[in-house]
């Protein structure tokens, strides 16, 4: 595929969760977002924005009472219109590695770090016969610099970093087009986010993969990304360039911005407020509420136009009229 | 005065994850701790807040060696700490509403009568909203459930506050807030603070002075 081609196309993906006594929570409410080949895009948004339901939806890992709706195409596949079977089969690890929010937990904790990979190998890439999976399992480890000596350890036995890499070495292994990493940093320490982010920085560059990566750390976004998704309250509301989001112009919508100031390096001044409850969401800008450019206009739900889904975005320097 | 010197601790006897430690934070004083991930900070944090008996050296408490640690250290000692751990969902226990979790200190002292009052301005100074002091730690997001542990921490009106790793899984946003709450509570009653952390720019904005710790030299 060559750089720039489409690898994930999402058109009004909305989820919604059937509750007792006939609540439904709007998790996810009408997303449209592409990732492209060489490309990482980045969602990020506070804790409970939908985020991970997001990331579930794409993966068909949703529990029962979710309701889902749109469209997600990956290649010829409609990932929310097929069945278990098929996203089992074929989807989950060949067309889409996932690199989880908890590495270790996701390890099995009575096997070994080459017996995860050989595992992987010979399911996904049909490798047979001892001496080939051996070997095929060490390139794996290698592609994602996992040390070779460290192969015989238990998932415990590991350092988070170092759980951190055999989980992206298993994502790699099938050379899915797609690769998702929900909160792949959570818990790190800063030297940890920083080389994690750039390994899979490099899987991108190199590989001619396309990298969507589900955070609420901003420095290790900034970092990674070339496009930035904002979520608030179940919706983008922000789809931006990462320089121009990170960099002097910054965010147009006020709750990016918001966010941006509220890092120890910037103002480190709290949005006030919480975000609304998604059982609960008001007919209007579910921001209002929390909002310094609130007027009457924003009790009618603002469309995203231009990429930002707000009645008075900040207008980036060098366009005003 | 907190005072930690020559603190050794770990979990097995021939194995240390903590050697010779030195730390100490005056009354209304903010220290931060930095290092590595297993460099042995939140050992140190838990034997500061009276939860890790050391395998030797000294706790001094405004001057005076502790001897006891967690239940069998003596009440008033015990509740001179607040302590916040990064995990609010391993820290909460999941039966209970929040109203309950954030009072349920209040309720050991007998401080029964006056807690109503005391939950409400523990509910504001960290942000929560009164609808959600019903719901179950389930119900509520990993931010909101943090403010929980924070409010339940400031109940007793703790003298040292240990926050080891409070916002490591939340946003910038409620970051800030919980921060914010902290240093309110700080400014109006001069506890003291021991900030653990491995987010070098957080800390240092925070604290009034940083501690780096290196790896453990094994
Ligand atoms: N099975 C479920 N039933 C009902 N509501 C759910 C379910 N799973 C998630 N939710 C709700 O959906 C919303 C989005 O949750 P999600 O886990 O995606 O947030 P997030 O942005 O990933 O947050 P975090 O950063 O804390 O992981 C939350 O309000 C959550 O309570
Ligand atoms: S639509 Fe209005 S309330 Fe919503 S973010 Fe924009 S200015 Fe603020
Ligand atoms: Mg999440």
């Amino acid at each position: 595929m060559t750089e720039g081609s489409v690898v994930l196309s999402v058109r009004g993906l909305s989820v919604r969760f059937l509750m007792p006594g006939r609540r439904t929570v709007a998790a996810v409410t009408d997303a449209h977002f592409d990732v492209a080949v060489g490309e990482c895009l980045t969602l990020i948004g506070e804790s409970g924005c939908g985020k991970s339901v997001l990331a579930s939806a794409l993966l068909g890992l949703l529990p029962g009472n979710a309701q889902t709706t749109g469209e997600a195409r990956l290649g010829d596949l409609d990932l929310l219109a097929v069945d278990e079977r098929t996203l089992a089969g074929t989807v989950r690890g060949r067309r889409i590695g996932l690199i989880p929010q908890s590495p270790a937990a996701h390890l099995t904790a009575v096997r070994t770090i080459r017996s995860h990979l050989e595992e992987t190998v010979a399911a996904l890439t049909g490798t047979r016969g001892r001496a080939a999976l051996r070997s095929a399992a060490e390139e794996a480890a290698e592609r994602a610099a996992f040390p070779g000596d460290h192969l015989d350890r238990y998932p415990y036995e590991l350092s988070g970093g170092l759980a951190q890499r055999a989980a992206t070495a298993l994502a790699l292994i099938g050379d899915a087009p797609l690769l998702l990493a929900d909160e792949p940093t959570t818990g790190l320490d800063r030297d940890l986010v920083d080389h994690t982010v750039d390994a899979l920085r490099h899987h991108v560059d190199t590989s001619g993969r396309a990298l969507l990566v589900i955070t609420h750390d901003l420095s290790a976004a900034a970092r990674i990304a070339d496009r930035v998704a904002v979520m608030y309250a179940g919706r983008i509301v922000e789809l931006a360039e990462a320089t121009a989001f990170f960099g002097s112009q910054g965010p147009r919508h006020p709750y990016s911005r918001g966010l941006l100031q509220a890092l120890p390096d910037r103002a480190f001044i709290p949005i006030p407020g919480m975000p609304p409850e998604l059982g609960a969401l008001p007919e209007g800008c579910a921001f209002a509420t929390r909002c310094g450019r609130t007027t009457d206009a924003c009790a009618a739900l603002p469309r995203m136009m231009n990429a930002v889904a707000c009645h008075h975005p900040y207008v980036p320097e060098g366009t005003r009229a | 005065m907190l005072e930690l010197r020559d603190i050794t601790a770990g979990y097995a006897r021939n194995a240390p994850v903590v050697r010779n430690a030195s730390l100490t934070v005056a009354p209304g004083e903010a220290v931060g701790l930095l290092g590595p991930s297993g460099c042995g900070k939140s050992t140190l944090a838990r034997v500061a807040a009276l939860l890790h008996r050391p395998d030797s050296g000294t706790l001094l408490l405004d001057g005076e060696p502790v001897r006891r640690w967690r239940h069998r250290a003596p009440r008033e000692l015990r509740t001179a700490f607040g302590v916040v751990f990064q995990q609010p969902r391993l820290s909460a226990d999941p039966r209970l509403p929040l109203a309950d979790l954030i009072a349920e200190p209040l309720r050991a002292t007998g401080e029964g009568k006056a807690a109503a009052e005391r939950l409400a301005a523990l509910t504001t100074t960290v942000g929560l909203t009164p609808d959600l002091l019903s719901r179950r730690p389930h119900e509520v997001s990993d931010g909101q459930l943090q403010r929980a542990c924070l409010a339940r921490a400031l109940a007793l009106r703790p003298r040292w506050l240990v926050c080891d790793e409070m916002t490591a899984m939340l946003d910038a946003s409620t970051t800030a807030a919980l921060v914010a709450a902290v240093e309110h509570y700080r400014r109006s009653t001069g506890a003291g603070l021991l900030a653990v952390g491995h987010d070098h720019v957080l800390i240092h904005r925070w604290c009034d002075r940083t501690v780096h710790w290196k790896a453990p030299s094994s």
